[in-house]
């Protein structure tokens, strides 16, 4: 039930689309280009990780595929359906119906309870009059939250908390999910956790975006797009990311180099 | 069925939201909690008093028109009452020639012991009536028959008195046909009236033995007395001022005064009165209305103000809202239901003080307030007047919220 591809929006067109996207901040007098011209297109059931220095424009980015936030110049086709021209009751609509997006800060409403928080997005969707609360408790089960649907978010730990944000994401069953650093907050044990939940999700068929600074995390991608500047500046499978592999190398190498101390050191 | 159920949760949520602060939220609709009390209270009490006073008019007969002689004030001391006293001529001018005016009745009064057996009324109100004060007075016998007018012609000696009498002389129940002395004279009481249910204020309380002969036969006991005053009855209560008009033109021609010159006389038309109290009461209703605007535009500014603070403190609230697909209006009907939520909820509370006030008023002994209820409409109007304060003040803090650009909300601190 969750997870499922949408076969209606446009049959051949990819997932996403963006051609010479820009983003011009203007603070004062200064222009803060975040964004300088990114093209890019993501297929259905892809899972691409969005890699960058700080300040390279990532979330800027996220925020333009979420629908959070509007280019100052660009296109941005969402299934083939360009929004730009979109009213921000129509935008409203689309991150309802067709968009996930996770954030690195989770933001759950913290006096309701796990499962309010998931079925919010049913609140403002005429798509679940009924059964809203069986999709949600249906979600939360996914995320290995079953037991937990009454917690507030203070009486969660922060990967569960991580969870029942995805679970508010998947929910009404969103074409893409889009995740902002979603193992930013979270310790090593939890990020496996978390990322390991996204994995299964690209498995059953998930088209899943997310943003991250951990080479580790990327490496459950099947692809890397790396910004600088507000640009793209390498888009390719994760096999062949050349930063990539040497980040496999190095730990490769680490590793054999304890390996190698350790055994030296044994005898001593 | 979507509205509903939006409706329906946003009204949870905005009690809830109410439910989170609840200090902040009780110290905000103060001024509409006081405001409605007050204008509750004094509503209820004014009706009520309304109530009361109308009540009375009835007992009198608002038809009714009062007619006595007046030494203007110019001439105090120069002119005696006797002076000015109507005369019967007048009365009778005044009958055939207002068309407004149906009847008068003048009284004169005698006055003198009266005595039954061994019991006494020293000095005894006694009053001469013409057959026609029956039905202007609206007092009919209840035992025996009323005056007719054989009994004025002849000058009989016959009496009418009230239940108040029977008691007070220690008449049997029935004293129809038992004879009394009054000044000497002895008089055969013909029948029994009503004695009049008024209140103090209206010259009613404690009812006192009243003594009714014919009008002639008063005369012929007290020589020297006068035509005090005498009551009337207009045909309508819409004549009231033409009936005015007719007993001024006829009695300063019968006098031969000039239409600017004081009159020697004074008409009273109770109507008028009614109509003076009733555009009072609207004033006072109206007022006290007036007082519940201005105290709900008070109350307003601070319901804008506590809205204000609570969407800015709820900024990343509403960007997540939004994020997950919130349109901008459902994010505006939000936060007004909020501010109407809490508009209704100082409503009601006041509307509850109000209904304790009133019940704590209608504790006071004496007071005319047993009447003093809140009407309906009153209700509904406050209920009325707090909801649209609640949109006119919700309206502003909620299109701010409603137009809160998603990723800057999310990303405020
Ligand atoms: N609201 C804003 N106003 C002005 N400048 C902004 C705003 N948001 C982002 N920027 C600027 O745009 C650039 C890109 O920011 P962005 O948040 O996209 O970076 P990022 O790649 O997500 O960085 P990080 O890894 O630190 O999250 C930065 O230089 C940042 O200072
Ligand atoms: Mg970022």
């Amino acid at each position: 039930m969750l997870g499922r591809r949408r076969a209606n929006a446009g049959a051949d067109a990819p997932a996403i689309r963006v051609t010479g996207l820009e983003k011009v901040y203007k603070m004062g007098v200064e222009r803060v280009r975040a964004l300088d011209g990114v093209d890019l297109q993501i297929n259905t059931g892809e899972f691409v990780a969005i890699m960058g220095a700080s300040g390279s424009g990532k979330s800027t980015l996220m925020n333009m595929l979420g629908c959070l936030d509007r280019p100052s110049a660009g296109e941005y086709e969402l299934a083939g359906i360009p929004t730009r021209k979109m009213s921000a009751t129509r935008l409203a609509k689309v991150r309802n119906e067709r968009i996930g997006f996770i954030f690195q800060t989770f933001e759950l409403l913290p006096r309701a309870s796990a499962i309010q928080n998931v079925m919010l997005p049913m609140i403002y969707s005429k798509k679940h009059l009924f059964g809203a609360r069986g999709r949600a408790k249906a979600a939360l089960r996914k995320v290995g939250l079953g037991d937990r649907m009454r917690h507030r978010p203070n009486q969660l730990s922060g990967g569960q908390r991580q969870r029942v944000a995805v679970a508010r994401a998947l929910v009404n069953d969103p074409a893409i999910l889009l995740a902002d650093e979603p193992t930013g907050n979270l310790d090593s044990q939890t990020t496996t956790e978390i990322i390991g939940l996204f994995t299964d999700l690209h498995n059953d068929g998930q088209t899943i975006v997310i943003v991250t600074h951990e080479e580790e995390v990327a490496g459950y991608a099947e692809r890397i797009v790396r910004l600088r500047d507000g640009k793209v500046f390498s888009d390719m499978p994760t096999s062949e990311d050349p930063l990539h592999t040497a980040y496999l190398q190095s730990i490769a190498s680490t590793a054999a180099r304890r390996a190698n101390a350790e055994a030296q050191g044994a005898p001593a | 069925m979507i509205v509903v159920r939006l409706l329906m949760q946003t009204v949870v949520l905005a009690l809830g939201q109410i439910w989170a602060n609840k200090v902040r939220s009780l110290l905000t609709t103060l001024g509409i909690v006081i405001g409605v009390a007050a204008v509750v209270a004094t509503v209820a009490a004014i009706e009520g008093l309304r109530g009361f006073v109308l009540g009375e008019f009835e007992t009198f007969g608002v038809n009714k028109m009062y007619l006595s002689g007046q030494v203007p004030r110019d001439k105090r001391g120069q002119v005696n009452w006797r002076e000015v006293a109507l005369t019967l001529d007048e009365i009778d001018a005044i009958v055939e020639h207002s068309p407004s005016v149906t009847a008068i009745n003048p009284f004169w009064s005698a006055g003198g012991k009266v005595e039954y057996g061994e019991a006494t009324i020293g000095s005894a109100r006694v009053t001469g009536i013409f057959p026609a004060w029956h039905d202007i007075e609206n007092r009919h016998v209840i035992e025996g028959r009323p005056f007719n007018s054989l009994d004025n012609e002849q000058r009989r000696y016959a009496l009418l008195i009230n239940e108040q009498t029977i008691e007070e002389l220690n008449l049997p129940k029935n004293p129809v046909g038992e004879h009394v002395l009054l000044a000497g004279r002895r008089f055969q009481i013909v029948g029994v009236v009503e004695t009049l249910d008024l209140s103090e204020m209206f010259g009613g309380g404690e009812s006192r033995a009243e003594f009714f002969v014919p009008f002639q036969t008063a005369m012929v006991l007290n020589p020297q007395g006068m035509i005090g005053w005498a009551v009337g009855t207009i045909s309508s209560p819409d004549v009231a001022e033409d009936a005015r008009a007719e007993v001024d033109s006829i009695m300063r021609s019968l006098r031969g005064l000039d239409p600017e010159e004081e009159p020697t006389f004074q008409v009273e038309i109770l109507q008028e009165h009614l109509d003076r109290f009733k555009t009072m009461s609207a004033g006072l209703i109206a007022g006290a209305t007036g007082i519940v605007g201005i105290s709900l535009l008070v109350g307003g500014i601070g319901i804008m103000n506590i809205m204000l603070v609570s969407v800015s403190e709820r900024t990343r609230e509403i960007g997540l809202r939004k994020a997950v697909g919130a349109r901008p209006l459902v994010i505006l009907i939000q936060f007004l239901t909020e501010a109407v939520v809490l508009c209704l909820m100082g409503g009601a509370v006041g509307i509850a003080i109000g209904q304790g006030i009133i019940l704590l008023l209608k504790q006071i002994p004496d007071a005319p307030l047993e009447h003093a209820n809140m009407p309906l409409w009153a209700i509904a109007l406050a209920v009325g007047f707090c909801a649209v304060t609640g949109v006119v003040f919700g309206v502003f803090p909620a299109i701010k919220a409603a137009r809160l650009d998603p990723i800057v909300a999310l990303r405020h601190d």
